[in-house]
This record gives C-alpha cells, sequence and structure tokens, in this order.
C-alpha cells in the first residue's frame, strides 16, 4: 500500500543545522502525563513530520513549540526546547514574540472575522507599522507565495470568511508567511479539506521549505512520505523512532514503527 | 423485558406499543399545542386591542403637539417621545460600555474562575431585581442630593436596568466564539487585549448588538424606575434635563387612568407607539443575527 517516497523533497542535508532542539521534555495535563521524556532534533529548513495514532502526543507536542499550550494554565512543560539555543521553556520568555517567530496553521481553517487584506496583514500590524505601500507590496507577496493571489486579488476587502475551505487554508498560511517567522507548525492542516486542496497545500509546503523550518502533524502516512524529510513516529506520548523519512518509510528499524506505516495497527 | 408476542392479524412494530402508551403520547402532544395556542393568543390579543384601540389616536398631532392640558381638547405626545428616546438612550450609553466590559471579564479573563461565578450570580440577581426597587435606589442615591427630578437620575435608573442584560448577553456571545480562532489569534503573537478586541469581539458582533438592541427594548417601555427619577412633564422639559422630563410610559400610566377621553385615546396612541418600537428593534435585532450567521 505504500507509495515509496519519490526522489527530490526526501533529500536530506545532513549538515543542516539544528533549529528546534527538545531535550527530555514531559508535558502534563493536569495530573496527566501526556507526553514522556521526549528528545528530538528539528533541522533548518526541513520538513519533519510527527506521526502516530490519534492521541500519540504529535499535536501536545507541536502545541509547545509556540507555547499555545500555555494559554491553559493547568498544562505544563517540563524540559527543555531550545530554539537556536535558546530555552522558550525558560521564565522570560515572551510568548508573543516567541510566537511571532514560531508560526501556526490548525486543522480547522481560522480566517478572522475580516477582510483578506486584513487577515494578512494582521501580523504584520502587531510589530510594524510600515508604509502603505509597503504593506499593501507584503501583503501581496505573502498571498502569491501562498498561491491565492490569483483567486483573491480583486476582492481584497471582502470578507475571508467568504472563502472556500481550502483557500482560507491558503489564506492562514499567507497570513503566516507574512509576518516573516523562523519556523512554521502545521497541526493536520489538510485533515479538513478536499484532494485537490491538499494537493495545493502540500506543493505549497514543498516550496515552503527552502526558507522555513517546518514541523507537521499528520494522520495522513502517505502525506508524511511525500512532503518530509525527517519523520518521527510517536506512540502514547513517547517517541518510538526518529529518523529520515525514508528510512521510516522504508527500513524502521523498530517493529512497531513497521507495523503503524504497513498499516498494520493504528 | 420480555419478547412481545404479536397477534397474526398485527401490523409488525405497533403491536409493542400498548394503546395506553400511544393514548398518552398523543394526550402530551395535544396538551402543549393547546397551552402554546393560549399563550401566543395571549399576545395577539394584546397587541390586536392596541392596534384597535390605539389607531384611532394616531395622527399627526400625535407626534408634534405636546400633551394636553386637563380639559382642552386634542394635544399630542411629542414631548413624550422625545423624552423616552433621551432617557432612553441615556440608559443606553451608560449600559453599554459597562456591560460589554464586564461580559468580556466574565468569558474572557476569568473563565471558570471563582470569582466570575459570584459575579455571574449577582448579575442574574441584578435581572430580576424588581424594576420599581432600583428607581426608589436612584431617589435616594441621585434625586434626593441633587434635590429633583432629572432626566440624569431617569437614564441612569434605565441603565441599571440594562446592564445585566448586556452583561449576560456580551458573555453568552463570547462563549459562542470558537476557541481555535483565539488559539489562532495568540498563534500570531497577538496580546490577549488584541485577540479579543480585533478577533473574538468581532467575530461576536452580531450577537453583541443584538444583545445590546435587546437591552434598548426592555428599557423603553420601563414606567416605574422613571417614576421616582424623571417623573413626568406635561410640557417640554429643559434642554440640560433637569426637573421633570416627559416619557412614554409615566404619561400613559397617568393618561390612562385621567377622566379625560383624549388623554385616555393617547394613552392607548402611546401604548402602541412604544410597543411598536420595540418589536421593529426585536425583529431587527433577529435580522442581524440571521445576516451574519
Amino acid at each position: 500500500m505504500l507509495t515509496p517516497p519519490s526522489s527530490s523533497p526526501q533529500v536530506v542535508n545532513e549538515n543542516a543545522p539544528v533549529r528546534i532542539a527538545v531535550k527530555n521534555l514531559d508535558f502534563f495535563y493536569g495530573e496527566n502525563k501526556a507526553l514522556k521524556n521526549i528528545n528530538l532534533d528539528f533541522k533548518d529548513r526541513h520538513i519533519t513530520a510527527l506521526i502516530g495514532p490519534s492521541g500519540c502526543g504529535k499535536s501536545t507536542l507541536l502545541r509547545i513549540f509556540n507555547r499555545i499550550c500555555s494559554l491553559y494554565p493547568e498544562q505544563r512543560a517540563v524540559g527543555e526546547i531550545l530554539l537556536d539555543g535558546y530555552n522558550i521553556l525558560g521564565p522570560n520568555v515572551d510568548v508573543n514574540e516567541l510566537r511571532s517567530r514560531v508560526g501556526m496553521v490548525f486543522q480547522k481553517p481560522t480566517p478572522f472575522p475580516m477582510s483578506i487584506y486584513d487577515n494578512v496583514a494582521f501580523g504584520i500590524r502587531l510589530y510594524e507599522k510600515p508604509a502603505k505601500s509597503e504593506l499593501d507590496g507584503r501583503v501581496e507577496a505573502a498571498l502569491r507565495r501562498a498561491a491565492l493571489w490569483d483567486e483573491v486579488k480583486d476582492k481584497l476587502k471582502s470578507s475571508g470568511m467568504g472563502l472556500s475551505g481550502g483557500q482560507q487554508q491558503r489564506l492562514c498560511i499567507a497570513r503566516t508567511i507574512a509576518q516573516q517567522p523562523e519556523v512554521i507548525l502545521f497541526d493536520e492542516p489538510t485533515s479538513a479539506l478536499d484532494p485537490i486542496s491538499t494537493g495545493k497545500i502540500e506543493d505549497l509546503l514543498e516550496e515552503m521549505r527552502h526558507d522555513f523550518t517546518i514541523a507537521i502533524v499528520t494522520h495522513n502516512m502517505q502525506q508524511a512520505a511525500r512532503i518530509s524529510q525527517y519523520t518521527a513516529f510517536m506512540y502514547l506520548g513517547e517517541v518510538i523512532e526518529f529518523a529520515s523519512t525514508n528510512t521510516i518509510f522504508l527500513a524502521p528499524e523498530k517493529e512497531q514503527t513497521l507495523d503503524y506505516v504497513t498499516g498494520r495497527f493504528g | 423485558m420480555s419478547e412481545p408476542t404479536p397477534t397474526s392479524n398485527a401490523k409488525p412494530g405497533w403491536s409493542r406499543v400498548r394503546p395506553a402508551r400511544r393514548f398518552a403520547d398523543r394526550l402530551m402532544k395535544v396538551t402543549t399545542t393547546l397551552f402554546t395556542g393560549l399563550a401566543v393568543f395571549v399576545l395577539f390579543w394584546i397587541l390586536g386591542m392596541l392596534i384597535v384601540k390605539g389607531i384611532g389616536g394616531l395622527s399627526v398631532a400625535t407626534f408634534t403637539a405636546t400633551m394636553p392640558g386637563p380639559g382642552s381638547q386634542g394635544g399630542g405626545l411629542a414631548n413624550a417621545i422625545v423624552g423616552s428616546l433621551l432617557l432612553t438612550f441615556i440608559g443606553i450609553a451608560i449600559a453599554t460600555p459597562i456591560g460589554v466590559l464586564a461580559g468580556t471579564f466574565l468569558a474572557e479573563y476569568s473563565r471558570g474562575s471563582k470569582v466570575a461565578e459570584v459575579i455571574r450570580f449577582i448579575n442574574d440577581i441584578l435581572l430580576s431585581a424588581p424594576s420599581i426597587l432600583i428607581g426608589l435606589f436612584v431617589y435616594v442615591v441621585m434625586v434626593m442630593p441633587m434635590g429633583g427630578y432629572s432626566g440624569w437620575a431617569g437614564g441612569v435608573a434605565l441603565g441599571i436596568i440594562a446592564i445585566p442584560v448586556i452583561v449576560r448577553t456580551t458573555e453568552d456571545m463570547l462563549r459562542l466564539v470558537p476557541n481555535h480562532l483565539r488559539e489562532a489569534g495568540s498563534a500570531m503573537g497577538a496580546p490577549l487585549s488584541v485577540v479579543i478586541t480585533s478577533v473574538t469581539w468581532r467575530a461576536a458582533k452580531a450577537g453583541m448588538v443584538t444583545g445590546i438592541l435587546l437591552a434598548l427594548a426592555r428599557v423603553a417601555g420601563e414606567t416605574a424606575p422613571l417614576l421616582f427619577t424623571a417623573l413626568n412633564n406635561t410640557f417640554w422639559f429643559r434642554p440640560d434635563l433637569t426637573g421633570g422630563v416627559s416619557n412614554l410610559p409615566v404619561t400613559i400610566y397617568q393618561f390612562a387612568s385621567a377622566p379625560y377621553e383624549n388623554w385616555q385615546q393617547l394613552a392607548w396612541a402611546g401604548s402602541l407607539i412604544i410597543t411598536l418600537s420595540i418589536l421593529l428593534l426585536s425583529v431587527a435585532a433577529r435580522s442581524l443575527v440571521h445576516r451574519d450567521k
């Protein structure tokens, strides 16, 4: 059932620097330990996929990288996550600044209730006050990069909520790109979309990985195989195996990984 | 449960339902329908009576002339209508910022906390407080110290009645905003204040405006809180709103119990005007909600 990963996207650069290093990370929902001793390295300008059955903690892990979990007081992360060597779990971290550097695209498209233009300009306006012409340029550039410009250039002033699901998701990607983050987190970005929209988003991801460090949670193993260079297989709050995508899908070391990627359990 | 033994000629499925239960089922349906009809009937009766009796009192003079003196002919409600609009406006202008911000605090800043629970409880009590009590309260804290009735006291009294309505609807509407929208806002690096003002409020805008309109409709017809605060005025009130300010509800109360026929006629007309205005407002509020869905 598994298509062997095709040529280009899986080319890994062994010498790429580590952008995010997770060290001995535990995570708690109240008393409940959801992640156990996670150690992972995310390489600069590569796509790392997190796969595993529902409830294995892959989304939970992703949501720590931009500290979105900190919105909920009962959620607690213990350990270290180093972004360019700086521990983002430390006490003096400005979470808002962190989130402007680590963007996130969610499973459900989340356009803000405002115009398409304002959606994309939202993140820019938070931290900068560019002139109108510069802002226009950056909004257009972001929409172009998200492959949405041609579809919306004549209705930038109309509501972002009026777009189709796939367009909304690309709008969310444009919104994230516009802020020029270094890392972008994708939490099952295509699981609410039709196959054609999914294809467009996957093409985008492949494009984007030349400029951004990307982590993606996906339920779809073929998707992980198609787009990622590294894959971590998680199960019950632990990383079972982490290696290049080729290794995980073609020659995994652990039997559990093999069972999962060949569809025997999960 | 034992397996029912169907008789030979019974329709399959029906044999399982005992006749008594079927009867009870129908009785319930008929009873609820009947009583719903009764409730709606009373509403339409009131509306019908208002239209029949009030429409005769409506004329151009109703909207242009001031109230007639005792024994004089004709007259209108112009000063009462304008007074009511002003008092309601003052009340809503006071209640909107307080209500919206308090509702926002409850929904966004204090979720699940003890403080929020206590505030919500107090707000619910205020919501059902007898309005005459609020009139008396404002009489003691405003009218007495200021040495007389005023439109300002009337506006404050109406505002106090509107606040809990707005707090409640604002909180309810904000709670309907899906959490993933807040997360998306925060994930852009926006501080909570920005997420609330430019994402959550926008998403809940239609519902929040509806809440304010409903509060407006609620206070527009209030009589008791005005009796001790704005009182009434047969003539045009002072522009600075000190002294009695004419208004529709108290005018209706006074004119309806007066012995003059033209006063009674104006009381009916005034009732019709208030009711139709509130009806229109409610319809407008509803269509606002549906338009944004």
